[in-house]
């Protein structure tokens, strides 16, 4: 299953404070780690919104609105795209990334769709019933 | 260059209401031209909210929320990579996106992404943690 | 009791730990058996203690120390035990537990040199394939018994049989716990690329619709193949699966049609093909053709997925490349079916005559008797060349051959269009 992993902006980022090469440091073993695993598809830094922009569709219409914007929390500052068993296994990674002392950190975890999510969602269904079933009743792993 | 194209979240869309045919026929087509001019380099659509958690780090303590979150708006509901030369071609892709979408009211953001450049402060030793997944790039 | 969300947290945290503490204990007891247990006593006492607790900050550590504990326990019992038999007098030969000192301390060894040990001791040739594969998955992907049996429609207790009678075997022939020296380990390398593949096989051909344990065994695969090849990463062939595996499964949103029908390559919404996965397997390839070191069957393979991958339409697909990777690999596996894709490949590269040579020189290979493709492809290259009679004869020998349903409808229109 996959997720969607995104560390979102805060004022620091949104300034275009790059990491210092500590935390730099860290955050490439983590990335290592995930490798290792096998389990890091993809990930990215991103730049502050003043290096971007919003294009606003109303009645299919489209308006254009240059960076920067005002809310950091709305923003995400960087993302990791994780192949991983379960949203728990997605939540354990994620406890694992390496955050500064004193500095705070958002971090959204998202369900990605797969292959045949779009008419397949009887069948999540039936995987998390069963998944519930089975830790209620584990004897043994 | 790289982009990422997000397209916010919506009530539909955290109301876990799936893409009419018209709408994925568009948006498959959309796709088509994007793979074709050789820009994309990848995208996905997220589940809602509610199948998702939140990890907040703070003063040393790790917490999880489990979804779904409040403001649709300020939420993902997928997005895309694109290689291209500008913001403004960026913009220029984006101008197209499919009317379909959210009935024709949605919310595109773009932001750019980091590229092994943008750290060139960094020590040589320590040069290999940044944009290790930057080959993935290299190559159209 | 313990909340459905901790035991969430427990298999996931087994899912991330247990093949790294499984390797670890194996190489301090020198049992691959008895490391397993201690390990799923760790994890026992993990479900016993964390949903009160807590899950540590470290959980590898914590079941590492559980585990650790309970190894030393035993040996105590054991020396303890040991001492009283000598004290009666009696010669008791233990069959059970290792034959050397268990080495607790031993850091010489990292985390990956166990790992890498494990994956080859799990995939020793000693063992029968289905062997391998339910105790590297067991082992390594951390699957649960009931798991593996889903996965390939097979009764649990089989399957736990075999991890059984596995160990055993391991144990009983004194497998060592190693990894193999530089002359062996191309050989025993292809036992574990072959193991990992066969999943995802057996994942790939899996339809929708199955039980989900089925499709997500490519899952499974791959973060085995990704995995091995970060422990063996001078070594293309790992490159190579990886790549294959990961460009096959770009398919994965166009494979299938509305109705659920498999869909062919040459007919798939290329659009649908996922970028991302194409490009790391581009990726993984290229990793393999830096370090310089001549094409292995799996290179070979990957590179000709690779050719499909990176042509937008079926028309820009460089067939003569193509031919020439298949070329180089009938050289490596010298396979009929190997040899038949070759003469495809070159009859769209060089006219369906070329490739005609090479199946007519086909049709008497008995492994090929009752291979329907061989005269699906023949009666294609026949009717190309304007052969009508002979194309609808090899038609309907293909449509008698096939016994998908779907493919001899349309083999017997091709035919009856002739």
């Amino acid at each position: 299953m996959r997720f969607m992993v995104m560390v979102k902006a805060d004022a620091n980022s949104e300034a275009g404070v790059l990491p210092t090469e500590d935390e730099l440091v860290a955050m490439g073993r983590y990335n290592e780690e995930l490798v290792k695993a096998g389990v890091l598809l993809a990930g990215e830094g991103l730049h502050p919104s003043s290096r971007g922009a919003r294009v606003t569709f109303a009645g299919g219409q489209p308006t254009v609105i240059d960076g920067p914007f005002t809310e950091a929390k709305e923003l995400v500052a960087g993302f990791w795209l994780i192949d991983v068993k379960s949203k728990a296994e997605a939540v354990e990674w994620v406890k694992r990334v390496p955050c500064t002392d004193g500095v705070e950190a958002s971090i959204e975890i998202r369900q990605v769709f797969e292959a045949d999510d779009f008419g397949d969602a009887f069948t999540d269904e039936l995987r998390e019933r069963e998944e519930q079933l089975r830790l209620t009743t584990k004897k043994d792993a | 260059m790289r982009f990422m194209v997000i397209r916010k979240a919506d009530e539909e869309s955290e109301a876990g209401v799936l893409p009419s045919a018209e709408l994925l026929e568009a948006m498959g087509r959309y796709n088509e031209e994007l793979v074709k001019a050789g820009v994309l380099l990848s995208g996905e659509g997220l589940m809602s909210s509610d199948r998702g958690a939140l990890v907040t780090f703070s003063g040393g303590t790790v917490t999880v929320t489990d979804g779904p979150f409040a403001e649709a708006k300020e939420l993902v509901a997928g997005y895309s990579i694109l290689d291209v030369g500008s913001l403004d071609e960026a913009l220029e892709w984006v101008r197209k996106w499919p009317v379909e979408d959210g009935h024709g009211n949605a919310e595109i953001e773009i932001l750019q992404v980091h590229e092994a450049e943008d750290f060139g402060h960094v020590s040589e030793e320590n040069r290999k943690y940044v944009g290790d997944v930057r080959e993935l790039a290299d190559e159209k | 009791m313990p909340t459905l969300e901790t035991h969430r947290a427990i298999d996931a945290v087994w899912r991330i730990e247990s093949a790294r503490l499984i390797a670890g204990l194996t190489r301090m007891v020198h049992d691959i058996g008895l490391a397993e247990e201690l390990a799923q006593d760790a994890l026992v006492a993990a479900l016993e203690q964390w949903p009160e607790s807590g899950v540590p900050d470290n959980p590898g550590a914590w079941l590492m120390a559980i585990a650790k504990r309970r190894a030393i326990d035993q040996f105590r019992r054991r020396e303890t035990l040991d001492r009283k038999v000598t004290e009666i007098g009696r010669d008791l030969e233990t069959q059970e537990g290792p034959s050397a000192e268990p080495d607790f301390d031993a850091i010489d060894s990292s985390i990956s040199d166990d790992l890498l040990r494990l994956v080859f001791i799990s995939c020793h040739p000693v063992l029968s394939t289905e062997a391998r594969v339910a105790l590297t998955l067991r082992l390594l992907g951390g699957l649960t018994t009931e798991e593996i049996a889903r996965a390939f429609l097979v009764p649990e207790p089989t399957i736990a049989q075999r991890i059984v009678r596995a160990k055993k075997t391991l144990t009983q022939k004194k497998i060592p716990f190693e990894v193999p020296s530089a002359g062996e380990l191309g050989e025993r390398l292809t036992s574990v690329l072959e193991v990992v593949y066969l999943v995802f096989n057996e994942g790939y051909s899996a339809t929708g619709g199955e039980d989900w344990m089925r499709p997500a065994l490519c899952e499974d695969a791959m973060r085995l193949g990704r995995i091995l090849a970060e422990l063996v990463p001078t070594e293309p062939e790992a490159h190579g699966l990886i790549a294959l595996m990961e460009i096959q499964a770009s398919r994965a949103r166009a494979r299938t049609g509305p109705g659920g029908e498999p869909v062919l390559l040459f007919d798939q919404d290329r659009a649908r093909w996922d970028q991302l996965l194409i490009r790391r397997g581009l990726a993984a390839l290229r990793r393999a053709a830096k370090l310089g070191k001549p094409m292995g069957p799996y290179v070979l393979q990957a590179s000709i997925a690779a050719c499909h991958a990176i042509a937008r339409t079926p028309e820009e697909t460089d067939w003569p490349r193509i031919a020439a990777l298949y070329a180089r690999l009938v050289q490596l596996v010298p396979s009929p079916v190997i040899e038949l894709n070759r003469a495809v490949a070159l009859s769209m590269a060089f006219g369906p005559q070329t490739g005609l040579e090479i199946v007519d020189g086909l049709t008497g290979e008995p492994s090929l008797k009752n291979y329907h493709l061989l005269p699906s492809v023949r009666g294609d290259l026949l009717a190309k060349l304007g052969r009508d009679e002979e194309a609808r004869t090899e038609f309907e020998r293909a449509a008698a051959l096939t016994r998908n349903e779907r493919e001899r409808t349309l083999l017997l229109a091709r035919a009856a269009k002739l």
